[in-house]
């Protein structure tokens, strides 16, 4: 086979190109590392490619016979640099965790691996997934395949980058404050929070223990499905997770009637751009004309997330972080006193800025004297938060809004004022405080830029969310593969 | 705000260090970031209890079968400095 052509393919047309043999899982494995070398040195989404690797998984694929295959065997994949692969470096785009190769899988790798997935390689992201630009990885900067000179999103920014750039059919992120979201909204992509339970986070390099969740990066509704089911499940490695009441499985519903959507109010007016606004407003007209009433629902405490998460978020934070201490793994500084002097030179020379920034934040809000007025308080507001969505659920079924105030930003906009980046989070942020599943589906475009559709569900509602947002997707048909230069 | 004492001090208790240059600029963009979090002090939540964790559950058990866990090996494989299977560490004083 000369060359395949992998900027149209799904996850889901993989599948079916291996199925039907088409073409071998190492043709198709070949096709992905051929494409990365093509952009991905003006894209720089991967932090680590493994062909070789990649190449051995595929042929020990195409070495089966077909009916002794899993479905989804053979199709690649690319991954978080947050997620723990046995003996592939993990960095979390940290120089303190420079060479750290993990001796065991994340749970999540682990189902991917047994279900037969190729592992592409690591993708780039913000230092330990703090931050919303991809800028503050320590080792490059992702560009938006829309626009290069723009940022792709963050944290998930590596993530949202390839598959946009067709480097990946798909790829795992994680989301703490939108961070698989906001970036697949300023790529043009799909991404999915799960509710929190939902998939593990074992093996997921922790950030704010009680909102991370593992999740979905896709060019359709029907992958981030797929990919959800294989991730998903209750684990006893990590205690807080339920696992899905029930798979998703394949949506495929037609028209939103019947459906009740709340729009949330405080995300509406002023709070986004005038472009971003009027795609809204277009996707709005779509889940009416498919059948589904929209109406205005106020939540009054969603304009104090962003206050509340970064209280709660640098406070988790803090205590994970207490583990890079040059001891057990990673980077340990070149000369220290004594044992006191290694742990601060190691840290101090090992984290970036904005990681540092955190960790004090956090220190400070949970010291003796701040607790309850910072922390505290903050998860006060959480529970007012939790229950303005209680009671919006009690009349809607789904809560809609923009997945980002703003389209994707300039390569440096943001990075001299760290509090106007963290207001990129703003409609993204209260979802992951009150642990609910949240989607992204690209809307549209704003001067050639993608603009995201953020559709929020009660609990456990992803089977409903997905075949909802699926509807959505086949009325709006919005193109999702960048037209990076020449390459399409 | 924040005081650049306060900084230092919290600093110490993070086991992070600053430089001069770090210090001027970290002081300023912490007092903003304190001062915009500081409007949840105008909402009156006393009646709520705190959330640590959205989805609650509790008393998760799981049975209590000895597996196999890392080797001592792999346990250490990743560690800066290592002897005889041990992570080793500079003098403590």
């Amino acid at each position: 086979m000369a060359s395949l052509d992998v900027t149209g393919l799904s996850a889901h047309s993989c599948r079916e190109l291996l199925a039907v043999g088409d073409v071998s899982a190492v043709e198709l494995t070949q096709a992905y590392l051929d494409r990365i070398s093509a952009v991905d040195g003006e894209v720089q989404a991967y932090l680590l490619v493994d062909g070789e690797g990649a190449l051995a998984a595929a042929e020990a694929v195409d070495a089966k016979p077909k009916d002794k295959r899993l479905p989804w065997e053979g199709v690649p994949i690319g991954l978080k640099d947050v997620l723990c692969v046995k003996g592939m470096e993990t960095t979390c785009a940290s120089r303190i965790l420079k060479g750290y190769r993990p001796p065991y899988d994340a749970t999540a790798i682990a189902k991917l691996r047994e279900a037969g997935l190729i592992f592409l390689g690591k993708l780039n992201m913000d230092e330990f997934a703090m931050g919303s630009s991809t800028e503050n990885s320590a080792y490059q900067v992702t560009r938006n395949p829309w626009d290069l000179d723009r940022v792709p999103g963050g944290s998930s920014g590596g993530s949202a980058a390839c598959v946009a750039a067709a480097e990946a059919p798909w790829a795992l992120g994680s989301d703490t404050g939108g961070s698989i979201r906001q970036p697949a909204s300023l790529c043009g992509v799909v991404g999915l929070k799960p509710t929190y339970g939902a998939v593990s986070r074992y093996g997921l390099v922790a950030f704010a223990s009680s909102l991370d969740q593992i999740g979905p990066v896709t060019r359709d509704v029907t992958d981030a499905a797929a990919l959800l089911d294989l991730v998903a499940g209750r684990d006893p490695r990590d205690a807080t997770t339920t696992g899905l009441n029930e798979p998703v499985g394949v949506p495929g519903r037609a028209d939103l009637k019947g459906l009740h959507f709340g729009i949330i109010k405080e995300y509406l007016g002023e709070a986004s751009e005038p472009g971003v606004r009027e795609v809204f407003s277009a996707a709005v007209a779509t889940i009416e004309a498919l059948g589904g009433k929209c109406e205005e629902v106020s939540l009054p405490s969603v304009e104090r997330g962003v206050a509340a998460y970064y209280l709660i978020a640098p406070s988790e934070a803090s205590s994970n972080l207490a583990r890079f201490d040059g001891v057990r793994y990673g980077y340990r500084t070149e000369h220290s006193e004594d044992l006191y002097d290694m742990y601060v030179r190691t840290r101090s020379e090992g984290f970036g800025d904005e990681v540092k920034r955190r960790i004090m934040l956090g220190t400070y809000a949970l010291s003796a004297g701040y607790y309850d007025a910072y922390y505290a308080q903050a998860q006060r507001t959480r529970t007012l938060i939790i229950q303005d969505f209680d009671q919006a659920f009690g009349k809607f079924d789904y809560l809609i809004s923009p997945t980002s105030p703003t389209v994707a930003f300039k390569i440096g906009e943001r990075t001299a004022d760290p509090l106007a980046m963290y207001l990129s989070d703003l409609c993204t942020i209260p979802v992951n405080l009150a642990g609910l599943p949240g989607i992204s589906l690209p809307a549209g475009h704003s001067d050639g830029l993608p603009v995201g559709l953020q559709i929020v569900g009660p609990h456990f509602s992803e089977r409903g969310l997905l075949d909802a947002a699926y509807a959505v997707e086949q009325e709006l048909k919005v193109d999702v593969v960048a037209p990076l230069g020449g390459a399409r | 705000m924040i005081s650049r004492e306060q900084v230092e001090h919290v600093a110490r208790l993070a086991r992070l260090r600053f430089d001069e240059d770090e210090l001027a600029r970290l002081q300023p963009e912490l007092g903003r970031i304190i001062e915009y979090v500081d409007q949840l002090s105008e909402l009156d939540v006393s009646g709520l209890e705190p959330t640590s964790h959205a989805v609650p559950l509790n008393n998760v058990f799981r049975v209590d079968d000895p597996v196999p866990g890392l080797s001592q090996e792999e346990a250490v494989s990743n560690g800066p400095q290592v002897d005889k299977g041990q992570f080793v560490v500079p003098r403590m004083r």
